[in-house]
């Protein structure tokens, strides 16, 4: 199984994988890189990532939700390299007998991708600058900071 | 081969994104007496590497594809990596 994918995300394919007649609540959460009032010009976000160990954390991740919602069905796929503003960089399908369970799952699923899956992502801004982003809200120094570097930024949140 | 007590390890290091451009390389290998921690291993990179000043003295680490504190133990052979702040989804 792989998680990671350097192609455009298909939410229908993920879906797919989910649908089940036994799931009568089925929840696609979409994460799209942003270039909203606080990005600055954000033409696209460049994603990084220690692949084996994604592969390797997502696989505990994904184990760690089915202990929690058994008869959740759930699918996954985080896009790599450079990714404009509007497309997706991470789909999350989850199907389940009932909706509680789906978006409890699936919300699940995002926030400890935030907190485990190891990802990174710089964002490249339309006046040629390039910044990592520290989700922490930590500066950061390197390459050049010319804007904002102190907040959240470049993808949903 | 496997050392858990005392004697000298080897450990691969792995960096990765910010991490690897303040360093301008992508691993290394450094040399540690045992026992000895991730914390150690942080500590003998940021000697034998002079660009690994720039890393901060406690990044986040993984040993052998699992996140871990900074006391964990390494063993001769183990694979650390330094993970700069996770900025995924």
């Amino acid at each position: 199984m792989t998680y990671l994918t350097p192609v455009p995300i298909s939410h229908d394919a993920l879906l797919a994988e989910v649908s089940s007649t036994a799931c009568g609540g089925t929840c696609l959460f979409l994460g799209t890189v942003r270039d909203g009032p606080d990005e600055h010009g954000v033409t696209a976000i460049e994603y990084s990532a220690f692949e084996e160990m994604v592969e390797a954390e997502f696989a505990r991740l994904l184990a760690d939700a089915a202990g929690r919602w058994p008869q959740a069905r759930i699918a996954v796929r985080h896009r790599l390299g450079t990714i404009p503003s509007g497309e997706a960089s991470i789909a999350i399908a989850v199907a389940a007998p009932h909706r509680a369970e789906a978006f409890e799952a699936c919300r699940f699923v995002i926030e400890e991708v935030k907190r485990r899956i190891p990802i990174w992502k710089k964002e490249l801004r339309v006046d040629g600058s390039a910044t990592w982003v520290d989700p922490s809200g930590r500066p950061t120094s390197s390459p050049p900071v010319p804007l904002s570097a102190t907040r959240r930024g470049g993808t949903h949140d | 081969m496997t050392v858990t007590g005392t004697g000298t390890a080897t450990i691969r290091v792995r960096l990765f994104a910010r991490y690897a451009e303040l360093v301008g390389r992508t691993e290394a290998a450094v040399s540690v007496a045992l026992p000895a921690t991730v914390g150690d291993v942080v500590r003998r990179l940021r000697d034998e590497v002079p660009q690994a000043r720039a890393l901060p003295e406690r990044p986040l680490a993984a040993v052998n594809l699992r996140q871990v504190k900074l006391d964990a133990r390494v063993q001769d052979g183990d694979e650390v990596a330094l993970l700069p702040p996770i900025a995924g989804g």
